[in-house]
């Protein structure tokens, strides 16, 4: 068979490009003409740079035997120093569709000094761990993230992998989809094993329909799957992990996008929304007067996070990064209480993933009561305030 | 302007390489802009052929995605400000009554449509879209921009852009709220959890724009359509876009929907009326039995 990537003698220039941006290192100039070594992983981040078009990665010559392509994979997201709580979401999904597979579960762990991680991840079920640490890899970047991760899956072949579904896995993922050539399904709530293949269920029009969706002929099988949607595995102390050390080389110049700065426009207390198992939100009626200050109290006696509606931020009663809804983000509580929002499907397609949903409305024909579990008819003011008391005596007892 | 029409009907020709062009020899005056759009359903409600499984989307009124929307808004933004103008491209992968959401991007500006309609396009899953259009913009010559909305309304995957930027073998910037051009660079605000990273790229790139919180996606008036009818727009099937049909439609995606229904239906809401008071008790009541306090 054929190598799959092949350098066209005739085009290559010799320029050398391609060997400084193969994350591998196994690209050399000989004779002033590209030679690709033998750990090729075919990340393609080579044939991204060559200015000649001189490299080329022939993906579907190449039969898939199917049952060559083992284990089910998670892509562990790091942010400032902590694994986010997704990462252990994916693995506690992980173990169960590898225990019915007979297969194995191993994280991929991307940054720099993040081998503390290890440990973590191998309490939450993670059984290997394949690590690529860099200074270069310290930050998030779509073209070394994407290189790296591409190289690992064409080399050690994984059977599933599974990305979050959050802002930086849905930049992530669907880059490595169009590199290696395979399906990806986005933002998926529910996974199963079919007929030994993943059944991938997802949400679409809004979360007016399910879809279930299978990827028969390529492997690996790939999702992104919401986060708060899969349940917390029970960590394990003292769990190792087999740590595979995947050596990487980047060339910052092959990251061809450059962050100047970073603007904090709000903190949140440590304690991210999407993260959060309760959430409390206003819409318009809770921009009036203290209305947000009372959905604080009833978040802080629950141990939330206040959320807001795209007509509160856009009166600037909240940051715009707690916008719920279809131009901000999709949470899914366990705990959601909504107040003085109507339920047009601009905000409930960022709030039906929640588990119990307590809507506060004057209006009894509000479509919000169409999304919740109990609905209370009234107005905030008076019952919020009412409802913390109500709380601090119980939590009293 | 016979100059600029002469300039962009040679950069027509030349084939796209999918490499940094670096553009214009005007000195980076001009700009070039792809921008993908998408029809959309207007609607919550939505049908599903109970036989194939597949979307009926006949009957129901339909839109232009408001995040492409914002894109080709910011798309005639960028070709205004550019010293020597430049020119816009709207590109559209659909049946051929999605040439209407092309139609309303001429009236919001672009200065050309084309619409990718064949029979063997349809049933595409993500790749195979990105892939269609991805070989439309090869065809249509070389760009400085391409944009695109962060995520359609329908489907929600943000995949398709992302994935038209590794095709086009150029970089990538998602969930952009706001970008300038300086020289040859970008310079793009993109949203992340606690704020916004400024971050630049040198063109061509990709931008995939969230809409800002105060975004309304406007109707161009009357006149501006009608003008918008005399401008071009083509219909390309795969007779003139030449892609691979083994990578078309159902037949070249990777995944497949094999079932589509209405989630199970939720529950009436147990309703609570009454005094502040009693609401109050009562949900204290229910947020304790659900284990919350």
């Amino acid at each position: 068979m054929a190598d799959p990537i092949q350098v066209n003698i005739e085009k290559c220039t010799g320029c050398g490009l391609c060997a400084k941006s193969c994350p591998f290192a196994v690209i050399t100039v000989v004779d002033k003409k590209a030679r690709i070594g033998d750990g090729c992983t075919l990340c393609s981040a080579c044939v991204q740079v060559c200015p000649t078009e001189a490299i080329t990665i022939e993906r579907k010559a190449v039969k898939v035997d199917l049952s060559a392509f083992k284990d089910v994979w998670i892509v562990a997201e790091v942010a400032e120093g902590c694994t986010k709580g997704v990462s252990y979401e994916l693995l506690g999904k992980a173990h169960e569709l590898a225990a019915e597979l007979k297969q194995h579960v191993c994280a991929v762990l991307i940054g720099h000094n993040v081998k503390g991680h290890v440990d973590t991840l191998a309490e939450n079920g993670a059984e290997k761990v394949y690590i690529a640490d860099n200074p270069n890899l310290e930050r998030y970047t779509t073209d070394a993230y994407s290189a790296v991760i591409s190289g690992m899956i064409s080399k050690y072949r994984p059977n599933i992998v599974l990305f979050p579904a959050t802002k930086q896995g849905r930049d992530l993922a669907p880059r490595i989809a169009a590199t290696l050539d395979l399906g990806l399904t986005a933002d998926c709530t529910g996974l199963s094993i079919k007929d030994g293949m993943l059944l991938q269920t997802r949400p679409a029009f809004g979360g007016n329909i399910m879809a279930d969706i299978l990827c028969p002929y390529s492997r690996p099988q790939m999702a992104t799957v919401r986060p708060n949607v899969m349940p917390k595995p029970e960590p394990k102390k003292g769990r190792k992990a087999e740590v595979i050390d995947v050596p990487v080389k980047i060339d910052p110049k092959s990251i061809r996008t450059h962050l100047r700065e970073t603007v904090k426009t709000c903190t949140m207390g440590g304690k991210k929304i999407e993260e959060s198992d309760v959430v409390v939100t206003g819409g318009r009626g809770a921009c009036d007067e203290n209305g947000f200050e009372l959905l604080q109290q009833l978040a802080d006696q629950l141990g939330g996070v206040v959320g807001a509606s795209r007509v509160a931020i856009d009166l600037g009663k909240k940051p715009k990064s707690v916008q719920v809804g279809q131009s901000g983000i999709t949470i899914s509580p366990k705990l959601y209480i909504v107040a003085a929002v109507s339920g047009a499907i601009q905000h409930t397609v960022g709030m039906r993933g929640s588990k119990f949903t307590i809507a506060i409305n004057s209006d009894p024909a509000a479509t919000i009561f169409e999304y919740a579990q109990v609905g209370a008819v009234g107005n905030l003011f008076e019952i919020v305030p009412k409802l913390v008391d109500e709380i601090k005596k119980r939590k009293g007892k | 302007m016979p100059f600029f029409a002469s300039i962009f009907h040679l950069l027509s020709l030349c084939i796209y390489r999918g490499k940094p062009i670096g553009h214009n020899e005007e000195g980076g005056k001009q700009v070039r802009i792809a921008v993908c759009v998408k029809q959309v359903p207007d609607t919550s409600e939505v049908k599903v052929d109970p036989k194939t499984g597949t979307l009926i989307r006949e009957g129901v009124p339909s839109i232009i995605n408001p995040f492409d929307q914002f894109a080709v808004e910011e798309a005639v933004r960028l070709r205004d400000a550019a010293e020597g103008g430049g020119e816009v491209v709207a590109i559209s992968m659909g049946p051929p009554q999605a040439k209407s959401v092309l139609i309303h991007s001429l009236a919001l500006g672009a200065d050309k449509g084309v619409l990718l309609s064949d029979r063997v396009f349809a049933g595409a899953d993500t790749w195979v879209t990105a892939y269609t259009l991805a070989m439309g913009i090869k065809k249509l010559g070389e760009f400085d921009l391409v944009l695109c909305g962060q995520q359609a309304v329908d489907g929600d995957t943000a995949q398709v852009g992302p994935e038209v930027a590794q095709m086009l073998g150029i970089p990538q910037i998602t969930y952009v709220e706001k970008v300038d051009l300086e020289g040859k660079k970008v310079v793009a605000r993109k949203q992340v959890d606690e704020g916004y990273d400024v971050i630049e790229a040198k063109m061509p790139v990709l931008l995939a724009f969230m809409t800002p919180s105060d975004f309304v996606p406007s109707n161009p008036p009357f006149s501006k359509i009608t003008k918008a009818q005399k401008k071009p727009c083509e219909i390309w099937t795969n007779a003139e876009l030449g892609a691979n049909p083994e990578r078309l439609g159902l037949k070249g995606s990777f995944t497949q929907v094999v079932k589509v229904y209405s989630p199970p239906k939720r529950d009436k809401a147990l309703m609570l009326t009454g005094s502040a008071d009693e609401i109050a008790k009562k949900l204290a009541d229910i947020i304790g039995k659900e284990g919350f306090l």
